[in-house]
């Protein structure tokens, strides 16, 4: 049986603060959907709504065909991994693994195989008579992993799951959940976030929320690609946006006319300009834009130039160069016009 | 560390030993001398024996150490179920209601014990609960006077506990008293078991309630040592003492070997 999640619009509201504001989004049986957003948007909230930690104020939310809106968190059937583990540190691995399985009452001959499989599927058979403090962060965080995934949940939910780790560990977890997801392709996972590099590795779907709100929704690509608010634009990939006015087959950037696809926006409306930092090139070309070398910073294979065009800042990542421009000097940046996005102005706030 | 200097630590090491010495360690030793004594002349008692401890184990003042150990432990399991219970409960209440019950749990710890002794004397003097004469008298005094120690650790120790724990035993489909008997109550068992020890200690040296309340087949220990010294049996009264210190030493050392072992997990 598979299940996804539902979020009918969910608010969470505390006194005056609304912390989550009318949350709408289904997550599709076997998907990945990442949650992603800077501290403070609403994303740990509405995965603790799927949980069962958190009541809405408003809305209900669905685990498959379930209404499990009023439902208390030990009927709802849900795996959850949080930031800081939450082992159980009086009990060992093995004990930590079987503890979802004894709970629910699950026939007491079947758990051993359970929790080895468990524990096998996260490459920690090995510590299974181990205790938590006799483990690493990133072992801690394996065997809770395997101790959410022994109940066989239709829905995993991670909190945050790897950002007690450091860099490297990080993303060797990072493959190992995408592995865990092929070998588990019915279970649906709600994957809170606000590191944009683990959103767009593992999702399948990625939601970005901001200030309590949904802000956009779809596809890694298309966000990256194709971002529709300036917030996404920003947030996942760190754009440049520039204000601009629509003109005729392009825009008009402080005088200059930039060749871009413009679609259906009328001519003299007011635009963002999108163009992700890595597009931008160094040198002469299409969409060629003049100004002043601000900051350069060396990202071992990467250079990043902070530019001055006519006023506003521009990132541009370039291969590492060989003679960096010095502070100050006139260069000249380009764009392919098939790099640019054009957002309408005012879709800032969603 | 708070103090630098050799001269410093020494100083603090002479004002320790000041301070130590004649409040603490001298009438403890006394006691002990004493114990061992027939008669006081001068500033040290005198003549070697063993004859008190010989007469403190055996008869009534042996009775008397099963009758304090039986009615510390009861008391004390008792103060620790209840402290426990109402501590749980306090935490999961909000606002007036938890402050409430607090306060009510600490009450105990601002009546003086001879207030509670009378308080209970003459609770249970009559019928329907004619409780006086009974040694169950006794053991209700002492687990008033220590629920409040256990209730006051406990309740410390449940704030501390991050509530993570039992949100990831809900998640993983934990019931509620699941929850509480299989990860609740093994993360407090350092605190309960340190919580157990003070009762124990408390109880077992109590005297001003009980002596308001003990029935002739129910004398504790710290009775007998009062009456002893009240009839002028300094030396007996003092073997008793010490057979009360090093019980108590005895029972609070097994307790700590608990709270190890919990720890150590």
């Amino acid at each position: 049986m598979t299940s996804g999640i539902r979020f009918d619009g969910v608010s969470v509201v505390y006194g005056e603060t609304t912390v989550l504001d009318a949350l709408t989004l289904t997550v599709e049986p076997g998907e990945v959907m990442a949650l992603l957003g800077p501290s403070g948007s609403g994303k740990t909230t509405a995965l603790r709504t799927v949980a069962g930690f958190v009541t809405p104020s408003a809305g209900r939310v669905h685990i498959g065909d379930r209404d499990v809106t009023d439902l208390p968190p030990y009927q709802r059937g849900i795996g959850m991994v949080v930031q800081q583990y939450a082992l159980f540190p009086h009990l060992r691995v093995d004990e930590n693994v079987a503890f979802g399985l004894k709970a629910r009452k699950h026939p007491r001959a079947e758990i051993p195989g359970r929790v080895a499989e468990a524990l096998e599927m996260t490459g920690m058979g090995a510590y299974a008579r181990r205790h938590p403090r006799e483990l690493s962060g990133g072992q801690q965080q394996r065997v809770a992993i395997a101790r959410a995934l022994a109940i066989r949940p239709d829905v995993l939910l991670l909190d945050e799951p790897l950002s007690a780790l450091d860099a490297q560990l990080r993303s060797g977890m990072l493959a190992e959940l995408a592995r865990l997801h092929r070998e588990l392709p019915d279970v649906s996972v709600l994957y809170v976030t606000h590191d944009q590099v683990e959103a767009l590795t593992l999702a399948d779907r990625i939601a970005v929320m901001d200030r309590a709100r949904l802000r956009d929704c779809g596809t890694p690509q298309e966000l990256y690609r194709r971002p529709r608010t300036e917030f996404t634009a920003s947030f996942v990939g760190n754009a440049n946006l520039l204000p601009v006015r629509v003109a005729a087959g392009g825009v008009d950037l402080g005088g200059t006319v930039l060749e871009v696809p413009v679609g259906d926006a009328a001519p003299g409306s007011a635009a963002t300009l999108c163009v992700r930092p890595h597009l931008v090139g160094l040198g002469e070309g299409p969409n060629a834009l003049r100004g002043r070398i601000a900051e350069v910073q060396w990202r071992g294979a990467t250079h990043r130039l902070y530019v001055d065009v006519g006023g506003h800042r521009v990132k541009a990542d370039v291969r590492e160069l060989r003679d960096t421009p010095p502070l100050g000097s006139e260069v000249v940046l380009h764009f392919a016009p098939e790099d640019a996005v054009l957002l309408a102005a005012g879709v800032r706030d969603g | 560390m708070l103090v630098h200097s050799r001269t410093g630590r020494w100083a603090s090491w002479l004002v320790f030993a000041v301070l130590f010495v004649p409040l603490f360690a001298v009438p403890l030793l006394v006691i002990v001398a004493a114990s061992f004594s027939t008669h006081w002349s001068g500033a040290f008692p005198s003549g070697p024996t063993a004859e008190h401890y010989a007469a403190a184990v055996r008869g009534e003042s042996l009775q008397a150490l099963t009758t304090s150990l039986v009615t510390a432990v009861a008391a004390s399991l008792l103060a620790l179920t209840l402290g426990t219970w109402a501590a749980l409960a306090a935490a999961a209440l909000r606002g007036r209601g938890r402050r409430l019950l607090d306060a009510l749990f600490v009450l105990p710890l601002a009546v003086p014990s001879v207030v509670v002794g009378l308080a209970v004397l003459v609770a249970f003097s009559r019928p329907p609960l004619l409780l006086n004469g009974t040694r169950w008298i006794v053991i209700m005094a002492h687990t008033v006077l220590v629920t409040a120690f256990a209730h006051q650790s406990v309740s410390a120790a449940i704030r501390r506990l991050d509530p993570m724990y039992e949100q990831a035993a809900a998640g993983l489909g934990a019931r509620p008293s699941y929850v509480l008997f299989r990860v609740k109550l093994p993360l407090l068992l350092p605190s309960l078991s340190a919580a157990a020890g003070l009762c124990l200690a408390l109880s077992m040296g109590e005297l001003s309630a009980t002596m308001m309340l003990y029935p002739p087949d129910w004398t504790p220990l710290p009775v007998l040592v009062f009456t002893a010294t009240d009839r002028g049996s300094l030396f007996t009264g003092s073997a008793l003492a010490v057979v009360l210190m090093a019980t108590t030493l005895l029972v609070l050392l097994a307790v700590s070997r608990i709270r190890t072992r919990a720890s150590y997990r």
